[in-house]
């Protein structure tokens, strides 16, 4: 058998859903019986069969995939419920498997594929659908790159008509339709492994679903940034979000501001102060970064 | 011996893998440690605290990188990304070698991100043989290849691991990372005797040892890298380091990981191997 063919025989089997006892099916989705699929290309010894030998790499790749999935989307756990979540978490990757060479990105379509199948949050598919997009910005931010920050005299004299101020490759603004990010937080909270008991744990759990049932609809406006290397994720007010939102997609700083007050219910009094506290704010936390020379002051 | 082509000329003491937990006890104690093995894949990033770590242990240790998905065995040509984010950390480290398995694990594109074992054929060895030159070509450093753990063998091999092992490295002109742990796990699970393996290794072209611990199941062994090293194990390593000489060692520690200080004085066991390979070169 040719290698390319060997392998991908051999992938198929170890990508192969097990079963609900967490075995090795047996029976190939063509109808074939494992057992004689295995033994086509993998020797048996004298204590385990051609089955069990593939099985030891099926199970290791499905143990291996959703212990990552369950580490990077905890919320999303608590959303789902556990055995909804693993569920959920084995038909996505039976659909979607990873297609980079880091488990890291192995969630990368969870968001677009979970609208494709609403079925797996149920009643709960807005929020789910939330708080996978707010997990998986918390994965972008804490590993994204980093430019130099924008300087006051990167911009000085620099006339807002044509000013294309630019965000932070790491950060991810997000327009949700829940406070998810207060159930992220929850997660969040640091456990004392070795203090902590089982009693322990079960309260933590209930809390958690308790914190889950207490959310009600009500729309946020996010922004997952990094500070001295940690991710944090702070709520901003509409236009906050536009003007950034705005710069995000390269429009220049005077339609940023534009758009952001349209319709606005700030008083238009009140809106230079504040424009100016806003951007103070922004500036020292780094959100900017610095353009190149000649296009700083176009 | 050891210093040769494949390890860059260095001469590498004992290390330890470097693992988040210990991150901090690193960072604040500064312990001395005479370099650290890095999982590439866990720094080929763009930024953030993992690489803002990572270049602090730089400026006091040194590091060596070890990969875990290039999949050297895999039919399907070179990720390029992957490729591209590798020479970017390869200049961050400046790692004078760079190991990745001897295995498979991806195929059309899907990644498994396990390490298979390879159908021991000629034509496997070619095919590994001519990737592994691309990718050293391409990074323009020296690769070795590692000895895997392995549950399952195939009919269509043509010959033992080792063979196979002596048919790749030979056809890429590569170095060795010699693992005597997964040599013990393959050899309990594949009936063989693990000192045949180990002395049938081309030792000029060993330039690291993995050691590491495993866990015994009732009909097979798995490579769990959450245990000290078993005696059986530091037998095949005092023999290694007897026909290689003293070789830059690394101790592995992935699962249930204790403390730093146990890991490295589990690590440091090596020496007492070491010495003896010195001594006698000395005599």
């Amino acid at each position: 058998m040719k290698l390319l063919n060997l392998q991908r025989k051999m992938a198929r089997a170890v990508m192969m859903p097990l079963t609900p006892a967490e075995n090795m099916r047996r029976y190939a989705p063509n109808g074939r019986p494992m057992r004689a699929v295995a033994a086509e290309f993998i020797k048996p010894n004298d204590r385990l069969t051609s089955f069990e030998r593939l099985e030891i790499y099926n199970k290791q790749y499905w143990y291996r995939v959703l212990a990552s999935i369950s580490d990077d989307f905890p919320g999303l756990c608590a959303v789902l419920g556990d055995q909804r979540f693993e569920a959920m978490a084995k038909a996505y990757i039976n659909d979607c498997p990873s297609r980079s060479f880091t488990l890291r990105n192995q969630c990368a379509r969870l968001e677009s594929w979970m609208q494709r199948h609403p079925k797996w949050a149920g009643t709960r598919q807005k929020l789910a659908l939330d708080m996978v997009r707010l997990e998986w910005a918390d994965i972008e931010a804490f590993d994204g790159k980093a430019e130099p920050p924008l300087r006051t005299e990167d911009v000085a004299g620099a006339n807002p008509a044509t000013l294309r101020l630019k965000l932070q490759p790491y950060i991810r603004l997000l327009d949700l339709r829940y406070p998810v990010d207060d159930l992220a937080l929850e997660m969040r909270a640091p456990v004392d492994s070795e203090v902590a008991s089982n009693a322990f744990y079960e309260r933590k759990k209930r809390k958690r679903v308790q914190a889950v049932a207490r959310l009600k609809p009500s729309r946020i406006y996010l922004i997952v940034h990094r500070m001295d290397y940690s991710v944090y994720f702070r709520r901003l007010e509409r236009e906050e979000f536009v003007i950034l939102t705005a710069l995000r997609d390269g429009k220049t700083l005077k339609r940023a501001v534009d758009t952001a007050f349209r319709n606005s219910s700030i008083p238009a009094a009140d809106q230079p102060a504040r424009i100016e506290k806003w951007f103070r704010g922004w500036a020292a936390m780094g959100w900017f970064f610095r353009p190149e020379r000649s296009s700083a002051k176009s | 011996m050891p210093a040769n082509r494949f390890n860059g000329f260095t001469e590498y003491g004992v290390g330890i893998g470097l693992r988040i937990p210990h991150f901090h006890h690193i960072l604040t104690r500064k312990p001395t440690v005479d370099w650290f093995e890095i999982i590439s894949e866990n720094f080929m990033i763009d930024g953030g605290r993992p690489l803002r770590t990572l270049d602090q242990i730089l400026e006091q240790y040194r590091v060596v990188q070890h990969g875990v998905s290039m999949y050297f065995g895999s039919a399907e040509r070179p990720n390029r990304e992957h490729l591209r984010r590798l020479k970017d950390l390869v200049k961050r480290t400046k790692t004078p070698w760079l190991s990745d398995h001897l295995c498979w694990g991806s195929v059309d594109g899907r990644y498994t991100h396990d390490l298979l074992p390879m159908p021991y054929t000629f034509e496997a060895a070619r095919i590994t043989a001519q990737k592994i030159r691309e990718v050293r070509d391409y990074l323009e450093i020296p690769l070795v290849v590692e000895n895997v753990s392995s549950y399952a063998e195939f009919h269509a091999s043509e010959m033992s691991e080792w063979e196979f092992l002596n048919e790749v490295v030979e056809g890429a002109d590569c170095g060795i990372l010699l693992d005597v742990n997964n040599i013990y796990v393959s050899s309990q699970n594949h009936s063989f005797n693990p000192m045949e393996y180990v002395n049938s290794v081309p030792a000029h072209r060993v330039a690291q040892i993995h050691i590491a611990g495993h866990s015994k199941y009732r009909k097979y062994i798995l490579d769990t890298h959450d245990h000290p090293v078993i005696d059986p194990v530091w037998t095949l390593y005092a023999r290694a380091i007897e026909r290689v000489g003293h070789t830059a060692t690394l101790l592995e520690w992935d699962d249930r990981i204790p403390s730093f200080d146990e890991v490295h004085n589990e690590a440091l066991k090596a020496n007492k191997y070491l010495a003896s390979a010195s001594l006698a070169t000395a005599v």
